[in-house]
């Protein structure tokens, strides 16, 4: 029985499709391994804000009687997942990781959530997050701190930190993960998974909690390079409520996880980014980051790629840009938190204004992080200012597009690492918003230009995770899942197994 | 914040020394079936809160999706203003914390609107005035608040607030003017027939109702003085919410007179939003401008900018039906009256309602008459608009064909008016309940001669003399006997008849 129980938290979603299909196990077995697997190990993890339990098990039980009933059911049908608390979810809590949303249960649900649903998925909870997506290491949580399965001293990425710890601990098989300036691909290299952000505008940002709108995109965080491509099948595609969502047709992503995974790489061009850990731009970057990531360049040559590098001289001014646009949209977008609606209202006995109960609430209900931001894109924005920031910062928004766009008038994807240090110690860069920031040096241009992203893990440095970032053009995506299906495949035939299985001879068994 | 005894300067007395600018935004509640941004229904007086979602409740994690509808609606008003069409344009962020704004901002247009550089000429004593138009843009209205337990509605002493999201969320078009100089004295009577041409041209493109008492549209006048002479204008008011035609014409006119008497008296015009009183016909203080919010206006990221292609456009200036302008030349043609005549029909809002009672059979001359006439002498007493009288062009049509037909007098058809407005029937059933039929040759209006022949031997005596004018003393009599339902040349003749023999 335990055996069984914790086969199904270590299978990838391929596996357990393939066990649910065939009648092997039920959604209920699953589904409660799952939970019992939460219940035993998210005391120490902190990866979960809100677990369904009984709701979960009887969404899996659905799921099984429909297939005793003979229905016709997907090939996800009966699969748990994880989703980050801020995809909005009918009578589910959804608190984006906010004191100021404790409470909220919302009365719709994503479009993301809704066609997991229609997929038969079952929703195992909600993960931490940093506070309205804004950090690099989960440690902005107004509720937790979440643990890196790896090393339970160290953080687990961020924003999406809930769902990396969740997928590399077992506690789910996979999650749906946000990224705005690397909160998907930053994880999921920290913590040995495959994370990958969508074209901006491919997958549907409604009932997404926003951040920064012109950069949110919610994307699969899965153990293998398939299953990513499947959940992005799910999720992706045109939204008539999202009017950034791009009406054309996905580009067949787990064909092209497929075909990568057979190896052969022959007349496929990657340009490795100089300005990304390259020669002259080294500092700050682990060399046993730069060492894995040299690798995994040489077994994608092995394949048959061919490498070159390339030059994106904007890629350097890339932060600073995101820091000013990013911060700027929150202040906006968070502006509807002022205890009228919905979630908290503080101060409101009597004796105070609108005025006094709107500020009393805002400062009771943000962090620190949040206020920092929304002090800063106020500032950005005000009159007078909005030019020199703002405006400037969109130029420079333009200027790395035109980069991305002349590197690819010559290589079909672009690699460097997903980060340039592995996971680092909880509490160590929490006082210094410049370092912390830092850890999305490698994922921000393609956050910047919309593009298509994705992290796979390329081997351990010091006993933790490193990633391989693989970038392409818009709508390309499938060039992602084909090159880093291929980097997975190669690594793990050469290993004998995966990345995250050295996971469950270490840590994971505890 | 109540309204305080402000010092006036009489009028005529403003113009001897200073020149007015104005300035107007109008905002025109679209009526289009569903909402700006997502699609809940527009319904006017529905339960409070009932047509409400996600998205215009400003949940998180919901996004807008721009009404197609109310962008063809407002480019069809840019085109009717004469307007550029822009070829891109986009929705910007306009950010405030008021608790009617759900998301904490106003999706609205800054520096990229819909339309822009148009004209609207109106005409006021005989003289055109070309009033240019800055802008036309979309935006999306906001809540309502009710403030309960203050003395007037108004959020000062009032004991709690409610909202009423309804409204939240409908598409607002905002017609911006340039500053309008020269105007003079006929400022007041400019603003107005600027409103009232923009509402017909609105109303004539059948995009909303605008219904002032309603609030589907509502005016800021914007004005200011410059000493006569100055080249630089004046720091100027924004008087919010003027919501009625004539309230348009007092504001000016009240600010005008405000600021001359501030002027003269030393003092220098604050520039500052202030509210308009219907019942005092007064301005008071609102928030000083000075102190309002930086809107930090940004493009909306959540909404793809608006590409109109010009075949669009062009297919929708082709079906611009036909404008005010075109139609009041074209009436005054075929009822040939003068372009002054014309003028006072429109201002005083009566052309549809004599188009219409024209279609209903009464002469353009019958039509007009009793329009202008009694009509807008009551609407006037009342304080309302023409078109707001409880009475309805078919109705008009129909007075004016009973007295054409004999069936009852002018003075008899003032009576029936009365009891139109009153609510008593259409006019042929007031005639019949109040019998105040013109009489025909009835035994009682034989008594009635015969009485006035008898009772007047002096004047018989004149009359065949052959002072024959001096029968009219005995018309009036009869006529008062009968109080007024005599028909009078019918009462000459009878008369005639019997004084004179023939």
């Amino acid at each position: 029985m335990t055996g069984t129980s914790s086969d199904l938290t270590r299978a990838d979603v391929a596996e357990l499709s393939r066990l649910l299909g065939s009648g092997e196990v039920s959604a209920v077995e699953v589904t409660r391994a799952h939970l019992d697997r939460i219940a035993a190990d998210d005391g120490r993890l902190g990866a979960y804000l809100h677990v369904e339990d009984d709701a979960a098990l009887a969404a899996a039980a659905a799921v099984d009687q429909a297939r005793a009933t003979g229905a016709e059911l997907g090939p996800l049908a009966g699969v748990p997942l994880a989703l980050k608390d801020l995809v909005v979810t009918e009578g589910v809590p959804t608190t984006s990781g906010s004191k100021i949303l404790e409470g909220w249960r919302p009365p719709y649900s994503a479009t993301v959530a809704t066609r997991l649903a229609e997929a038969g998925t079952v929703l195992l909870g909600k993960t931490n997050m940093d506070e309205f997506a804004m950090g690099s290491s989960t440690e902005n949580s107004a509720y937790q701190v979440t643990r890196n399965p790896w090393d339970a001293d160290r953080i687990p990425g961020g924003s999406s930190g809930g769902s990396s710890a969740a997928v590399a601990g077992h506690l789910a098989p996979w999650s749906i993960g946000t990224d705005t300036g690397g909160s998907i691909r930053q994880p999921a290299a920290l913590t040995g998974l495959v994370g990958h952000k969508p074209t901006y505008g491919s997958v549907s940002r409604y009932g997404l909690i926003a951040f920064s709108s012109s950069l949110d995109q919610a994307g699969p965080m899965a153990r293998t390079v398939l299953d990513a491509a499947v959940m992005h099948e799910v999720i992706g595609g045109h939204d008539p409520r999202d009017s950034t969502s791009i009406d054309t047709p996905l580009a067949r992503l787990a064909d092209a996880a497929r075909e990568g995974a057979a190896g052969d790489l022959r007349g496929v061009r990657v340009g490795v980014v100089r300005e990304l850990g390259g020669d002259g731009h080294a500092e700050g970057y682990e060399p046993g980051v730069l060492a894995r990531t040299r690798e995994a360049i040489e077994v994608l040559a092995g394949l048959g790629a061919e490498v070159t590098e390339v030059s994106c001289p904007s890629f350097d001014l890339a932060l600073p840009a995101y820091y000013l646009i990013a911060p700027s949209e929150a202040s906006s977008n968070l502006a509807r938190y002022e205890g009228v609606r919905f979630g908290l209202r503080a101060g409101d006995d009597g004796s105070r204004d609108l005025d006094e109960v709107m500020a009393i609430t805002r400062e009771q209900g943000f962090g620190p992080e949040v206020k920092r931001r929304i002090i800063l894109g106020t500032y950005a924005l005000s009159s007078g200012y909005y030019e020199a920031y703002y405006g400037q910062a969109q130029k420079v928004r333009t200027l790395i597009t035109r980069d991305f766009s002349a590197a690819f008038a010559d290589v079909d994807v672009l690699v460097s690492p997903t980060t340039p240090t592995v996971a680092f110690p909880i509490g160590t860069r929490v006082d210094d918003p410049i370092s912390m920031y830092a850890a999305d040096l490698c994922t921000l241009p393609a956050s910047l230009a919309g593009l298509p992203a994705i992290s796979v893990p390329s081997g351990l440095s010091e006993g933790l995770p490193v990633g391989l970032q693989v970038m392409a053009p818009a709508l390309a995506d499938d060039r992602c899942y084909r090159v880093a299906a291929a980097l997975e495949a190669a690594q793990d035939a050469a290993r004998g197994h995966r990345l995250l299985d050295e996971l469950g001879a270490t840590a994971g068994a505890a | 914040m109540t309204s305080t005894a402000d010092r006036l300067v009489e009028f005529d007395d403003v113009l001897t020394r200073y020149e007015p600018v104005i300035g107007l935004e109008t905002h025109v509640e679209l009526g289009t079936a569903s909402k700006m941004f997502c699609g809940c229904a527009t319904t006017f007086g529905a339960e409070p809160n009932t047509q409400t979602c996600p998205v215009c409740l400003g949940m998180p994690g919901s996004l807008p999706v721009a009404n197609a509808a109310a962008v063809e609606a407002t480019i069809k008003i840019g085109l009717a203003l004469g307007c550029r069409i822009a070829n891109w344009s986009r929705f910007a962020r306009k950010n405030y914390f008021y608790p009617d704004i759900p998301k904490g901002f106003q999706t609205s247009q800054y520096d990229e609107p819909l339309c822009v550089a148009g004209h609207l000429d109106v005409e006021v004593d005989g003289t055109t005035h070309r009033v240019e138009i800055e802008r036309v843009h979309l935006e999306e209205d906001t809540g309502k608040n009710l403030h309960v337990g203050g003395a007037t509605g108004r959020i000062h002493g009032a004991d709690h607030s409610l909202i009423d999201f309804n409204r939240a969320g409908i598409p607002l078009v905002e017609i911006v003017t340039r500053p309008v100089p020269g105007a003079g004295r006929l400022a007041p009577e400019v603003a107005r027939a600027y409103v009232t041409e923009l509402r017909e041209i609105v109303q004539a493109l059948g995009v909303s109702d605008v219904r002032m008492e309603q609030g589907s549209l509502r005016c800021d006048v914007n004005i200011s003085l410059n000493p006569v002479g100055d080249l630089e204008w004046g720091t100027r008011t924004e008087t919010k919410n003027v919501n009625s035609l004539r309230s348009v014409e007092r504001a000016v006119r009240f600010e005008m007179r405000r600021q001359a008497a501030v002027l003269d008296g030393g003092g220098r015009i604050v520039q500052e939003t202030r509210h308009f009183h219907e019942d005092t016909g007064s301005t008071s203080s609102g928030r000083s401008k000075e102190e309002a919010t930086d809107y930090r206006y940004f493009p909306e990221p959540d909404l793809v900018p608006l590409a109109p292609d010009a075949e669009w456009i062009e297919k929708l200036r082709a079906e611009l039906p036909e404008l005010p302008a075109a139609r009041r030349a074209r009436l005054q043609q075929e009822w040939g009256i003068s372009g002054t005549e014309m003028t006072w029909l429109a201002n005083a809002g009566a052309l549809g309602l004599v188009e219409q009672t024209v279609a209903a059979g009464a002469t353009p001359g019958d039509a007009r008459k009793w329009w202008l006439g009694d009509l807008a002498r009551r609407a006037n007493e009342a304080g309302t608009e023409l078109g707001e009288l409880a009475i309805t062009p078919a109705q008009v049509a129909e007075l004016v064909g009973l007295v054409n037909a004999g069936t009852i007098n002018d003075g008899l058809a003032r009576q029936v008016l009365d009891g139109v407005l009153a609510g008593q029937g259409g006019p042929a059933q007031v005639v019949e309940a109040q019998g105040l039929a013109v009489m025909g040759e009835s035994d009682e209006l034989v008594a009635a001669v015969e009485a006035a022949i008898a009772g007047a031997p002096d004047v018989i005596a004149k009359v065949k003399a052959g002072k024959v004018q001096a029968l009219g003393a005995l018309v009036g009599a009869v006529m008062k006997t009968t109080r007024g339902k005599a028909d009078a040349p019918t009462v000459k003749r009878m008369l005639e008849e019997r004084v004179l023999g023939s």
